[in-house]
């Protein structure tokens, strides 16, 4: 037997870690989603590079709808922080060993790609703009009449994305303290969570906001610009075919690394397999298999097949599913991977 | 540069958290926070039982993971070798405290992430720090570990010790004698 009394009584430290509350999840969610949106813009750039598709929807503004996203998990960041005022310290200074300054930075180049990426298509979604400020459609020819830059662009935003998408998951991952983060498969499982929930926020943006001749005027274009963030011709059917198709790999995907994931736990220290066994009951057991595994990952799957094979109308609910999966794990790994720690042996 | 570390006599300890209290008033500890406490650890089946009391504390460890995942290099190591943090570069993300094994980190009330500092304003003028001078069973010993001859490196030579989760690897500077 070994009892353990103590006389600490931190506020968020005793009697379990919880210092991050509801924010870091939807950071960690919006960060993965607009992450994998930019790899899925990325594709279609390099399409639009080779002349394919050059004025539908995923190219053009899917980075304006990225952009829109990471704002909201920006400020959940920084409503996260217990000392905002001195953010700007962040960025005074490069520390390479923490996965916090490395993801700091890069989102300091993911917000100037997107912007980029989303700026130099808005002429075309928003001619009112491009007529009145002739340096951003200057800008755009740059951009969008060479395809070499635009694929130079579109591989950037792949890369990018990945790093984003992957680097959630490192930022857990090297804390030696939390055993349930310890595993290299975290980083990989946030990446392709990330993947299908912008699968799905695309799929649900083509529904949300249909395609419209765009108005051409101030407000008008605006308005269309920002509420029809795919853009004024509504997507081909094959298209939207092809992203539920990869939908539903990035699923299949993440519901392998799921598996690899709980294997490497239990197959590691007592310290893991007792953090392991915290996704295995209790309200962090429900959330993980019935809200995650269940409702987020294997029911889009087999919707999804349904739909594809005609055996079932096309439905916004698969997306929606997958979108609240996506922030259900979020959710469950960052509060469980606060509550596990360190075990101590004990003696028979 | 010294190496400070501290040595902490579990077989004197009484568990009588002089040291808590000297700590909150020297280093003006908001109320309801704890930069050291004592820990009680009872091992066994009644009635073969033994206990061990602790003082413990930052652990102002050689490898700490604290630092390494700041992103501002507001957790730092101090040129004494102390683990400690800048309040003017702290954004209070709170990395450091999901990183330490050891629930030695707190935010304080103002915002910044706070801890135990190893009273090194006092260590600069050649005195303990607080908790070691109060402690009224002399348990507690503090110095160089660098230097052969400071009563901490002979008690680590001739006594048996431990230190906190070893298995964490972040080799901890505050030993406990058995």
């Amino acid at each position: 037997m070994l009892e353990v009394t103590s006389t600490r009584h931190n506020p968020g430290i005793d009697p379990m870690l919880h210092v991050w509350g509801w924010e870091i999840p939807l950071y960690l969610f919006f960060g993965g989603l607009v992450a994998g949106m930019m790899v899925l813009a990325g594709v279609a750039m390099l399409r639009t590079a080779r002349g394919e598709d050059t004025k539908a929807f995923f190219s053009i503004q899917t980075p304006l709808l990225g952009f829109m996203l990471l704002n909201i998990g920006m400020l959940a960041l920084l409503l996260d922080l217990a000392h905002p005022l001195y953010v700007w310290a962040i960025y005074i200074t490069f520390q390479p060993l923490s996965p916090m300054s490395w993801g700091s930075w890069v989102l300091l180049i993911v917000y100037g790609l997107l912007l980029i990426s989303a700026l130099i298509r808005l002429p075309e979604s928003w001619p009112w703009l491009g007529e009145r400020v002739p340096l951003l459609q200057k800008a755009s020819d740059v951009f969008v009449k060479h395809p070499g830059r635009m694929r130079g662009l579109g591989v950037a935003n792949i890369a990018f994305g990945i790093a984003v998408g992957i680097y959630t998951g490192i930022l857990l991952n090297t804390m030696v303290a939390r055993p349930l983060w310890n595993s290299a498969v975290l980083p990989l499982l946030f990446l392709f969570s990330g993947l299908s929930a912008a699968a799905a926020a695309v799929h649900l943006a083509t529904v949300v906001f249909p395609g419209r001749p765009a108005p051409r005027g101030l407000i008008g274009g605006a308005l269309a610009a920002m509420t029809q963030p795919l853009g004024a011709e509504p997507p081909a059917k094959k298209t939207i075919d092809t992203v539920i198709r990869a939908d539903v790999a990035f699923l299949i995907i993440e519901l392998v690394l799921i598996a690899l994931l709980l294997l490497s736990l239990a197959t590691s220290t007592l310290s893991h397999i007792e953090a392991a066994r915290l996704l295995f009951s209790g309200s962090y057991g429900l959330v993980f298999w019935v809200g995650v595994v269940a409702i987020g990952i294997l029911t889009p799957i087999v919707l999804q097949a349904l739909e594809l094979s005609h055996r079932i109308p096309h439905t916004v609910v698969p997306a929606v599913l997958v979108l609240a999966g996506g922030f259900a794990l979020r959710w469950v790994l960052v509060n469980a991977g606060q509550a596990s720690a360190i075990v101590q042996a004990t003696a028979p | 540069m010294a190496r400070y570390g501290m040595v902490i006599d579990t077989r004197k300890c009484v568990g009588c958290m002089d040291c808590v209290v000297a700590c909150e008033t020297e280093n003006n500890v908001p109320v309801g926070f704890s930069r050291d406490w004592i820990t009680t650890e009872v091992r066994g089946t009644f009635p073969d039982l033994t206990m061990e009391i602790r003082s413990e504390r930052c652990n102002h460890c050689e490898n700490p993971p604290c630092v390494t995942c700041c992103p501002t290099g507001a957790s730092h190591v101090s040129e004494l070798g102390i683990v400690k943090v800048t309040a003017e570069r702290c954004i209070g993300c709170k990395a450091c405290i999901s990183a330490c094994p050891y629930g030695a980190r707190y935010v304080h009330p103002k915002g910044y992430v706070d801890k135990c500092t190893f009273c090194d304003h006092r260590i600069k003028d050649g005195k303990d720090p607080a908790c070691v001078s109060v402690c009224p069973t002399h348990c507690m010993y503090f110095g160089d570990l660098d230097d052969p001859k400071s009563t901490v490196s002979s008690l680590l030579r001739t006594r048996k010790w431990h230190t906190l989760l070893p298995e964490a690897g972040t080799r901890p500077r505050v030993f406990y004698l058995t």
